[in-house]
This record gives structure tokens, C-alpha cells and sequence, in this order.
């Protein structure tokens, strides 16, 4: 039962990183966007899917506290000025798609709130995961960093890397829904936001092996943890080649998998840990009597109810999106 | 523990869930409210029930996105401010909230999306049914967040185990006599909200003399449901108090101002709670044995006051003396003004009395100031406890939480949501000032089941045409 939750926790972070990633990323390019019609064509490429995609969030949250409740106070509380910010910029960009339309001469106000709330947002998720990783000062089980334990460079360094990680995977969103000059200008950006990423990469690797991070360990311990660089790497090679064989539909998909891969690579170096070196998700776990209550009802029929009506969403708004005419 | 920290956070989550419960309860009623409409129109065929359908429609939809806005916040605020609480009752609460979450994304998000899109693409029953499967989330989400709140309220089930409550007994959690006195107070208060707003608005109308028919429809409909309604929502307040005077006598005695045990006890109406000195100040009091009537259903019953309970557990008495008080008076003037309202609607004597369609109008607020300090009864009330007789609130706060990291949040929630609600607000009036339209209902050019509030959209602002040309 314990495992059940933990890969619905899994599979639900996953998804509101790829998904609500896109739309965040788009939110970031938009910001570089000039001009009123490319903005309002990269907006209305996001527009039908963005409640949706941020409903993971919120799932991810009622998951980890009704399956995690310690892990769920701990990082909640541990992390309590980046969460409220960040729900700041999530609220500012999603009224942003609603007001954005009702003005014209205050439209720039509804323009900075979509990108600025992207921007933060995308940064404190990045920050709070590479705190996560260089480890959290805790002591005895709780929280004892303070109110900014949690901002370290290698966790600066995590944030600005997920900026480039989310506007490549909003760029190469742009390639396959939009056309004309949105399309070639996101198409233009993935080369330098790629190579931006893997010296995000680079970087990141360098620092874990100077300040001998103790998730290394888990590398030297399981050396089929290479398994998914190499799956990124591969996926990668095909993004570079999609790219220059000028394909739309590709990108996205290898982006992706780069995306699938580093949380791949992230969940099993935790493993067994939720949060590292300090608690097990065997410990983390709720009572029994709470996972079978919920078990019975969200996990076995609900859960893949959601699961599905994602998929039709999607399929619904499949193809490209009537960019000239803007999203209105 | 910082206490400035403990103060600012209670007001943080006062004040994010008063603003959030504003929407959640308007949206509730209006839910089924359009599914009794849709269910009119297809039985008796009159367009006009068509209209005024598709116009309270789109005043759902933001009143719907603005409640989800405000919502997320909640699922994230128990971990960040009280971390004791969240790790402690996790095991209960967690589950509660993680069903309503998945019921109303499945009922509410999916269903949405065909009352947006479907009316062309779906066949009419299955649109009615897909307007009551919107009002049925509604109602599982307000099902389960009473659950949530009565087992704060009244906590059962369960065993402490190593200072985590583990729950034993679902049912218990789940049917129990306080859930299900306290969840119908809820849902009526919903309803009466939906049937009074939407009865000023018909009264606004009749004022301006425009969409008669529809007026007519809506100020006849909503005081009628409103003049039913309100004397069942006595009786389930009624019934809420009396599990108030079972299992929580300080929150009784605060609210009835009573600080001496009495046997009958006798029923302040009105009176000034003086703290300081245990005393009334100006009561205007009701002789034995109302109190214990009102109380108890009893002549004789004993009642218990402040003054047997010890200091450290009583709640702030004035709030819940004041707000209970507040919200019984809204709640009679509604009484009032829904029998008065529908006995001129059955003479055909309402559309000419323009008094009368002014209070009418004037009357909207009601039930959302019966609603908030009806909460304010039941929360500030429940103090010192955050689980009554369980788990103190000041032991509940997250440990470390520093008064500038609250001051700097609770900064944000105001300013971030003072912005939001007046545009929110803005529009609703935009939109019920501009009234339903008579012409068939034409989609948007894209509205979408996932953002509520583009079916709104269809009419944006005109301006200076030298703007957009400057752009």
C-alpha cells in the first residue's frame, strides 16, 4: 500500500512537471516575446490546458499529506516563504489568462503578471528540488535551517537551471502547436536554451563532486542508475537532429523524455528516502487504516479517472492551435 | 514559540478562508440552481428558462475560478503555517481533503467542460445530467470539508498513537450526528445564497425596468426557494446547536453570554460580554427557562457557564457572542423578507411595490454575512482548541515560524487577493449589469471546459481604437 502511494506521488510530480513545465515555460519565452500578437499566440497556445495541468500540483499536495503527512509538514513549513511565493506567481499567472482579454490599455499589466508569475514559480520549484538534493538542515526528524536554510548556491544554481529546463520544454510546446514566426523563433531559442540546460548539467555534476554530496553515494552504490543519463542522452541526440530536420512534432516528445530521465535519475538516487538521509518513505507513511480508506476510493477509481480525462483533454485540443486569430 | 507569529497566522488563515468560502457558496447554490432551470426547460419547453440559464452560467464560471484560485492556497497552507497540526491529524485530514480534491476535479472540471461545450454536441438529457453531476461536486466538496471541519469540531474514530491521531473507525469519522446536522447547514446556507442573489438581481431588473419576463422568473423563484428554505435552516441551526452544547460548553457559553452555571438557565438576547469583570453590561434577558429551552429543548435542563470552565479554555467570548447574534438577525430578516417577497409575488402585487424590490435588492449580502460570521461562530468559538479538547492552537503552529516570514506572507495573501477580488467583483457586476441575452446562445470563439471563466469572454472592453493602432 505504502508503494502504491508513493509511485501515484511519483506519476502525479511527474506529470505537473511536464505538463504545467510547458505552460510555465511558455510563460518565460512570452516575457522575451515582443510584440502584442506573439504573445497573445503564445498564450493562446497554453491557454486550454493550464488549469488542468496545475490541478497536479494541488493533487501532488493532498497526496503527500493524506499518504506522507510527515513529509508534508516538514517540507511545507521548512520551505515557508518560497511555497507562498511561488503560489503567488501561480495565482498571477493563471488570472492572467483570464483578465489578460477584458483590457487593452492595461494588457502590459496582464503580459508581466503571465511571465513574471511563470518566472517565479519555475525558479522557487527549481530552488526548492536542489535544496532538497545538497540536503536540508534538519535535526532530530525536524526542520532546523531557519527562515532561509534552504537558499544555498547550489540551490540558486538549481533554480535558474529549471528556467532553462521549463522554456526549452515551452519552446519546443510553441514548435508543435503554433505556426509562422512563433513557431521559427521558438525553433531558434531550443539550440541556446539546450546548450544552457546542459551547462546547467555540467555545472551541477561539478559541484556535487567538489562539495561531495552525499547522493553521490547512491551512483557508486547502483550503477544501473546510468541507465537514465544515458536515455537522456539519447533523447537528446534526437532532439538535435529533429531540430535540424526542421521536425515539429518531435522535439517536444524528446524534451520529455529528457524531463522522464532526470526524474528518473532524481526518485531512485532518493530511494529509499523522501527526504534525504533524514526520513524513509517506509517512515513518512501514513497508518494503514488511512492508506486503504483512500486507497479504495481516489487510488483505485478515481486516480485513473483523472488519468484518462488528462488524455481526452489533450486530444481534444490536438494539432495546432489557430494562432493567427490569436487565442480570443 | 514566537506568539506575534501564532496571531498573524490565525488571521492569514482566517482571512484566506473567509475570502475563499465567499465563492464556494454562491457556486454551490447556483449549481443547482441551473440544474432545477434546465431541468424547467426541458419539461416545459419555455425558452425564457434557456436564457436566464445561460446568463447565470457565465456568472458561475468566474465565481467558480475565482474559488478555485482561491482554493489551491488552502491545500498548501496547513503544512506551511501549522505543521504540527498537518503532521499529527495528516492521517485524517490528509484523506478528507484528498477526496474532496478528487471528486470535485472529476465531477466539477469534467462536467464543466459539456455544459461549456457540449450543448450542441450532447443530447439534451445528457446535458441536464451533466449540470447535475456539476451541482453533485459541488455538494461532495462541501460534504467532505464539513466532515474535515466537524472532526476538528467533534474529534472521533480515532486513537493517539506516538502523537499522531490514527484513525480506527472511518464511520464514525464519516456519519456522525454532528456531520450530519452541520453539513445541511452548510448546504442550505448555500442555496439560500444562490436563491438571494439571485432574487436581487430579478429585483434589479424590475427597478430598471428591463428583462421583465426574466426578472419576474428569478425574483419569483428565489424568494419562493428562499421562503421554503429558511424555516429548515432554522431547524438545522438548531440542530447544530445542540451539538455545540453537548460536546463544547465553552463555545455554548460564549455564545449565549452565559458566565454562571444556571439551572433553567435564562437567554441573553443582547448585552455587552464585559471579560474582564465575568459580567453583561446593557442585557436585555429572557427569563428561565428559555435558555435551557433554547439549549437544551428542556425546562429544566442545567446549563453550564464560563465561570466553571478555567480560563485557559475559553475562547475569545465577544467574537462568537457578536457573530452568533449577527447571523441569527441576517438570517431573520432573510425569513422575513422571503415570506413578505413571496406572499406580493402570489397577489401579483411585487413587480409594482418598489419598496419592497429595493429590499429586495439590497438583500444579497445577507446571506454571505450569515455565512462568514456563522464560521466565525463555529471557529473562533471552537478556541483554544484547533482539535477541540485535543490539540491546543498554539501548540499547533509550525515550531519555528518567525514573525517577519508571517508578517511578509499574511502582506502577500492581502495585497494579492484585495487585487484579485476587485477584478473578480468588477466583472460579476459587469456581467449582471449588462443582463441575459435574448439572442441563442453562440460559443465563444474558444472557450475551454478548463478555464471556467472564458465562457465570459465573448465581449471584450471597447477602448480608443488609437491604442490598439499604437500597439
Amino acid at each position: 500500500m505504502v508503494m502504491f502511494w508513493a509511485s501515484l506521488l511519483a506519476i502525479s510530480i511527474l506529470l505537473y512537471v511536464l505538463l504545467d513545465g510547458l505552460d510555465l515555460g511558455v510563460g518565460l519565452l512570452s516575457g522575451l516575446a515582443s510584440g502584442e500578437a506573439r504573445r497573445g499566440a503564445m498564450l493562446g497556445a497554453v491557454a486550454p490546458i493550464w488549469d488542468g495541468n496545475e490541478t497536479w500540483l494541488v493533487v501532488t499536495a493532498v497526496i503527500l499529506w493524506g499518504a506522507f503527512p510527515v513529509v508534508y509538514a516538514n517540507l511545507l513549513s521548512a520551505y515557508y516563504l518560497p511555497v507562498i511565493v511561488m503560489l503567488l506567481g501561480l495565482i498571477l499567472r493563471g488570472v492572467a489568462f483570464e483578465f489578460r482579454y477584458k483590457t487593452q490599455r492595461l494588457r502590459w499589466i496582464w503580459d508581466l503578471s503571465f511571465a513574471g508569475g511563470s518566472l517565479i514559480a519555475t525558479f522557487i520549484q527549481g530552488m526548492t528540488v536542489g535544496a532538497l538534493v545538497e540536503g536540508l538542515p534538519f535535526t532530530n526528524g525536524e526542520y532546523s535551517g531557519g527562515e532561509v536554510g534552504w537558499l544555498t548556491p547550489f540551490a540558486v544554481l538549481c533554480g535558474v537551471g529549471l528556467c532553462f529546463g521549463y522554456a526549452l520544454l515551452g519552446a519546443c510546446w510553441l514548435v508543435r502547436k503554433c505556426e509562422a514566426e512563433v513557431r521559427d523563433v521558438a525553433r531558434r531559442q531550443i539550440p541556446m536554451l539546450a546548450i544552457g540546460v546542459l551547462a546547467f548539467l555540467v555545472a551541477v555534476f561539478a559541484y556535487a563532486l567538489a562539495e561531495h554530496l552525499p547522493i553521490l553515494h547512491r551512483w557508486i552504490d547502483r550503477p544501473y542508475l546510468f541507465v537514465f543519463p544515458v536515455i537522456g542522452a539519447g533523447a537528446a541526440t534526437v532532439l538535435a537532429l529533429s531540430i535540424l530536420n526542421h521536425d515539429d512534432y518531435l522535439p517536444f516528445y524528446m524534451v520529455a523524455m529528457v524531463f522522464v530521465a532526470a526524474f528518473g535519475t532524481l526518485a531512485l538516487s532518493f530511494w529509499p528516502y523522501m527526504i534525504p538521509s533524514v526520513i524513509t518513505v517506509q517512515q513518512a507513511a501514513a497508518p494503514p487504516s488511512s492508506l486503504a480508506f483512500m486507497f479504495w476510493g481516489c487510488g483505485l477509481i478515481v486516480f485513473p479517472l483523472m488519468l484518462l480525462y488528462t488524455v481526452v483533454s489533450y486530444s481534444v485540443f490536438r494539432g495546432k492551435a489557430n494562432t493567427t486569430a490569436g487565442y480570443h | 514559540m514566537d506568539m506575534t507569529a501564532l496571531l498573524l497566522s490565525r488571521i492569514q488563515f482566517a482571512f484566506t478562508i473567509t475570502f475563499h468560502i465567499i465563492f464556494p457558496s454562491f457556486t454551490i447554490g447556483l449549481a443547482a440552481w441551473l440544474t432545477v432551470l434546465e431541468a424547467l426547460c426541458l419539461a416545459t419547453g419555455r425558452p425564457v428558462y434557456r436564457v436566464i440559464f445561460e446568463f447565470w452560467l457565465k456568472i458561475f464560471g468566474v465565481a467558480f475560478g475565482l474559488g478555485v484560485v482561491s482554493g489551491i492556497v488552502m491545500a498548501f497552507q496547513f503544512g506551511t503555517n501549522w505543521s504540527v497540526l498537518s503532521k499529527m491529524s495528516g492521517p485524517i485530514q490528509g484523506p478528507l481533503l484528498m477526496y474532496e480534491t478528487f471528486t470535485a476535479f472529476m465531477l466539477e472540471a469534467s462536467f464543466f467542460g459539456v455544459l461549456i461545450f457540449g450543448r450542441s454536441r450532447v443530447p439534451p438529457w445528457f446535458y441536464l445530467f451533466s449540470t447535475a453531476m456539476v451541482a453533485l461536486g459541488t455538494t461532495f466538496s462541501a460534504f467532505w470539508i464539513m466532515v474535515n471541519n466537524s472532526w476538528m469540531q467533534v474529534p472521533s474514530g480515532y486513537v493517539l498513537q506516538n502523537g499522531v491521531f490514527v484513525p480506527n473507525d472511518w464511520s464514525k469519522i464519516l456519519f456522525n450526528s454532528v456531520v450530519w446536522s452541520r453539513f445541511p447547514h452548510m448546504l442550505l446556507a448555500s442555496y439560500l445564497t444562490g436563491a438571494f442573489c439571485v432574487a436581487a438581481t430579478g429585483a434589479w431588473y424590475m427597478l430598471r425596468k428591463l428583462y421583465h419576463a426574466e426578472a419576474r422568473i428569478m425574483l419569483r423563484m428565489g424568494l419562493g426557494l428562499a421562503a421554503v428554505l429558511m424555516p429548515i435552516q432554522l431547524l438545522f441551526g438548531h440542530l447544530a446547536g445542540e451539538y455545540v452544547n453537548t460536546y463544547q460548553p465553552s463555545k455554548m457559553a460564549a455564545i449565549e453570554g452565559r458566565w454562571n452555571d444556571e439551572k433553567p438557565g435564562s437567554e441573553v438576547l443582547f448585552a455587552w460580554p464585559d471579560v474582564e469583570h465575568r459580567r453583561n453590561l446593557f442585557a436585555i434577558t429572557l427569563p428561565p427557562p428559555f435558555g435551557s429551552l433554547i439549549d437544551s429543548d428542556s425546562l429544566t435542563a442545567a446549563e453550564t457557564g464560563l465561570n466553571s470552565i478555567p480560563p485557559a479554555n475559553w475562547p475569545p467570548v465577544v467574537v462568537p457572542f457578536f457573530a452568533f447574534r449577527i447571523m441569527v438577525g441576517c438570517g431573520l430578516v432573510m425569513l422575513g423578507l422571503a415570506w413578505l417577497g413571496s406572499y406580493l409575488s402570489y397577489k401579483h402585487r411585487l413587480a409594482y411595490n418598489r419598496f419592497m424590490l429595493w429590499l429586495t435588492f439590497f438583500s444579497f449580502p445577507l446571506p454571505f454575512i450569515a455565512i462568514i460570521t456563522g464560521w466565525f461562530t463555529a471557529e473562533v468559538g471552537r478556541q483554544p482548541w484547533v482539535v477541540f479538547g485535543v490539540l491546543r492552537t498554539a501548540d499547533a503552529m509550525t515550531p519555528f515560524l518567525t514573525t517577519r516570514q508571517a508578517t511578509i506572507s499574511l502582506a502577500i495573501f492581502c495585497g494579492v487577493y484585495a487585487f484579485i477580488f476587485l477584478f473578480g467583483t468588477f466583472y460579476i457586476y459587469r456581467l449582471i449589469r449588462a443582463g441575459p441575452a435574448r439572442k441563442p446562445f453562440e460559443l465563444p470563439h474558444i472557450v475551454v471546459p478548463n478555464r471556467p471563466m472564458s465562457l465570459a469572454d465573448d465581449e471584450p472592453i471597447a477602448e480608443p481604437s488609437h491604442v490598439i493602432a499604437g500597439e
